[in-house]
């Protein structure tokens, strides 16, 4: 009796030593792959498709980075977090990165100690509603059933807009956002509010998407963007500079189509060169191969192609690049540049 | 030559540290003693080192900053800007509440059903033992969730009571409104109200009327000197009857001493029924039962109803048939039997496992995740541990909370065990 006891307290300490090590990217290498944070299922940004594989921008974002690391984009371990988990498996050391539709705010780069290496969608908090409601802006929502994603930025959004505006809700808390759909669609809540880009996603898989709408108001504003833990600057450079080089590759006209040329026949624009290691070193200063940059944009395309594949107009969920459009179209997309 | 040899000198060799008896117990208990004291150093040092790692320090100083998130259930006064101390303590609040919902529901659940199974009816026994095994053998969670997805998608919503054309109304004379959204049950308000928070008139045109502390505690407090009351009455009955050997009629006493210092207590008050309606979106007035909390409340209770049954099955079974027997043989009725021969002596075996039923329940609730029940788990152990990352510090005063609430339930269950047990002499 005793020594089952002691062997438990043994087996507990040992599982509870995940120990953070300061050197991510040794301990990713050692490992084979790498563990990335992603939605429970957000169709465009991060699911699973028919085939078991998850897809989606977000999980470009993973799979562009186990590229430029293992040169090979399924070298990711993908990990669904839901919004109050995902922190703690970030900071655990349970997943060496998170792409997760998570709003880059102040005090989770500085109280929770994360790193946001950038952002990937510029968003606004909306809200969802039937078009059978009758209802036309926010302020009318006095009194309304609201459901509400907890654990994030936009459940206290929500009650500052509310208590400003000085009308009353009544929130419904959801773990994730498929309990959120089901909810929403069964009436159980007036208004469903999330990110917008995420409603709109949501919408997208419903059976009569034009239904609903997305009221006008926009509350809030939601950089969301990739992240890793405090501490490990080579790895978040490693983090920061593959979606920088995703976003650059669109600028510079490097696609997956046109790379392997670009790469096999260097032109003379030296940054293109630059950018897939065929002049420079800028590789060997991640600790990486000289053609990291090339295998994470080969992985899914540049940031553009990214976009338009997985929620662009064309696709079901067809976001408009507004936004985040290149800052050469008046958007905000914008990469320091690779020298 | 001396062919006697001297006994061996007793020296100590190490291997005695293991072959001797005398000597193993403590050697065995000397080793386990380091690898304890080492395993927790060990634990305590990985825990310091990672939080240094990490740059987190061990604070509790989060308590006392704004929540910023918003509570549907709240038994105390709650908004966003209070702080996550607060939000924790209508967690807390929450917690027990549904935990004394469903031990008693459980309990009153289990002692019907522990009975009812070993009637002679064949339907009724047969019946219970389908709920039994029914409950038993499915996992809790399921239960919740199933519950709480027929509450929201089988319910009407409430926009389906409105207007002339309504295709739902509500029931008993429009006072309590079933929707998916929970049920709406009327209230009481109180038009002399000593709580002094402000009347408020529940629908236009209404006597405004206000709910406070004060008012429940002057009621309740009232009802407990005329629980206190009839007791008296009651050991002077049971003197009378054992002097006499006639037993007085007190039924009309009892019934006025329960009834009529509320009724006044009420009357003063100047209490009324409020009734739900419907405004804008929802229901309003009354009293919201969400859905999270009767799906919650509703599993919690039939699945360890199930088990008390059991335990109270057992219970009577373990006294002895000489009894039941002995009692017939006296004329004591069947139903008196139970009562006053059977029950008492099956109490004794009931009540410790019926402890930890309770407190396997009270932790159960924090299944309450599934459906969204803003209980401790969800509003310390959940939003406030992600909104500050303060996950060791949260995760280790919702330990807290749980481990004393656990010991207070074991303690009081523990206490009357005692009282009922056999007084041996
Ligand atoms: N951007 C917000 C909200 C993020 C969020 O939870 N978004 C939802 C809807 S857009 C989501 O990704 N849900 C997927 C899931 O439930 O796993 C934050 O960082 O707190």
């Amino acid at each position: 009796m005793k020594k089952t006891v002691f062997f438990g307290a043994l087996t507990a300490a040992g599982l509870a030593a995940g120990m953070a090590s300061a050197a991510t990217l040794d301990d990713v290498k050692a490992r084979g792959s790498l563990n990335c944070g992603v939605t429970t299922g957000l169709v465009g940004f991060a699911a699973p498709n028919a085939e078991g594989e998850w897809e989606g921008f977000d999980v470009g974002v993973c799979r562009a980075v186990a590229a430029a690391i293992f040169g090979d984009p399924t070298a990711v371990e993908f990990v669904p977090t839901t919004g109050q988990t995902r922190f703690t498996a970030l900071a655990s050391g349970e997943i060496d990165l998170l792409a997760r539709n998570t709003t880059w705010t102040m005090s989770r780069d500085v109280d929770l100690k994360f790193e946001f290496v950038g952002v990937n969608y510029y968003d606004g908090q909306g809200f969802l509603v039937p078009k059978a409601l009758g209802v036309t802006s926010a302020t009318e929502l006095d009194g309304a059933t609201v459901c509400i994603q907890t654990g994030t930025t936009t459940e206290l959004n929500l009650a500052d807009y509310f208590r400003v505006n000085g009308i009353t809700y009544e929130p419904v808390p959801i773990e994730t956002n498929a309990e959120g759909q089901q909810q929403y669609l069964a009436g159980a809540c007036d208004v469903y509010t999330t990110d917008a880009s995420g409603l709109a996603a949501t919408r997208a898989t419903f059976e009569n998407p034009n239904d609903h709408v997305l009221l006008p108001e926009i509350i809030s504003k939601e950089p969301l963007g990739p992240l890793v833990r405090h501490g490990d600057n080579e790895w978040a450079d490693i983090a920061r500079w593959t979606l920088n080089a995703l976003i650059t590759a669109e600028e510079l006209g490097v696609t997956s189509e046109n790379i392997e040329e670009l790469a096999a026949t260097p032109g003379n624009n030296p940054e293109v060169n630059r950018l897939l290691g065929t002049e420079g070193e800028l590789g060997a200063m991640l600790g990486l191969e000289a053609d990291w940059a090339k295998n994470a944009i080969m992985a899914g395309g540049n940031y553009g192609e990214l976009f338009e594949d997985n929620i662009g107009e064309n696709t079901a969920i067809a976001l408009a690049r507004g936004l985040n459009a290149q800052w050469t179209d008046n958007g905000l997309i914008y990469s320091p540049p690779f020298r | 030559m001396s062919t006697l040899t001297d006994p061996p000198k007793p020296g100590f060799r190490l291997s005695q540290l293991i072959y001797d008896t005398r000597y193993r117990s403590i050697t065995i208990q000397v080793i386990a003693l380091v690898l304890i004291v080492g395993a927790f150093w060990w634990l305590g040092n990985n825990t310091v080192n990672n939080l240094n790692a990490l740059g987190k320090d061990f604070d509790f100083g989060f308590l006392n900053s704004a929540a910023g998130y918003d509570i549907n259930q709240r038994l105390i006064e709650y908004d966003n800007q209070m702080s996550h101390g607060r939000a924790a303590l209508v967690g807390i609040l929450n917690t027990l509440l549904v935990a004394f919902m469903g031990c008693v529901s459980a309990l009153i659940i289990g002692v019907f059903v522990g009975v009812l199974r070993l009637s002679k009816n064949w339907v009724v026994s047969k019946l219970m033992a389908v709920y039994v095994e029914g409950f038993r053998n499915v996992p809790l969670l399921i239960w919740i969730l199933l519950i709480g997805a027929v509450m929201s998608e089988s319910m009407p919503q409430p926009r389906e009571f409105r207007g002339e054309d309504a295709t739902q109304s509500m029931y008993f004379s429009d006072n309590v409104a079933v929707t998916n959204r929970g049920i709406w049950i009327p209230r009481l308000g109180f038009a002399n109200s000593i709580s002094g928070e402000d009347a408020v008139a529940p629908i236009d045109g209404a006597t405004p009327v206000a709910a406070g502390g004060a008012d429940w505690l002057l009621i309740l407090g009232t009802l407990a000197l005329s629980l206190i009351a009839m007791r008296y009455v009651r050991n002077r009955a049971d003197k009378v009857q054992q002097s006499t050997g006639d037993r007085p009629t007190i039924w009309y006493q009892q019934l006025a001493i329960l009834v009529i210092p509320v009724g006044v207590v009420l009357i003063a008050l100047g209490a009324t029924i409020v009734s739900p309606y419907l405004k804008g979106f929802n229901f309003t007035e009354g009293t919201h039962l969400r859905n999270s909390l009767i799906a919650l409340w509703v599993a919690l209770s039939l699945y360890t109803g199930a088990f008390i049954a059991e335990i109270v099955r057992a219970g009577i079974l373990a006294v002895s048939k000489g009894q039941s027997e002995a009692a017939a043989a006296l004329g004591i009725q069947p139903s008196r039997t139970m009562k006053l021969v059977i029950l008492p002596q099956a109490m004794r075996v009931i009540i410790p496992p019926l402890i930890s039923q309770f407190l396997n329940l009270t932790k159960n609730s924090s299944l309450a995740i599934a459906v969204g029940y803003m209980d401790v788990r969800a509003t310390l152990g959940g939003i406030t541990i992600n909104q500050t990352g303060r996950e060791l510090e949260g995760m280790l005063l919702m330990g807290a909370f749980y481990l004393a609430l656990s010991l207070l339930i074991s303690g009081g269950m523990n206490y009357y065990n005692r009282s009922t047990q056999l007084a041996e002499r």
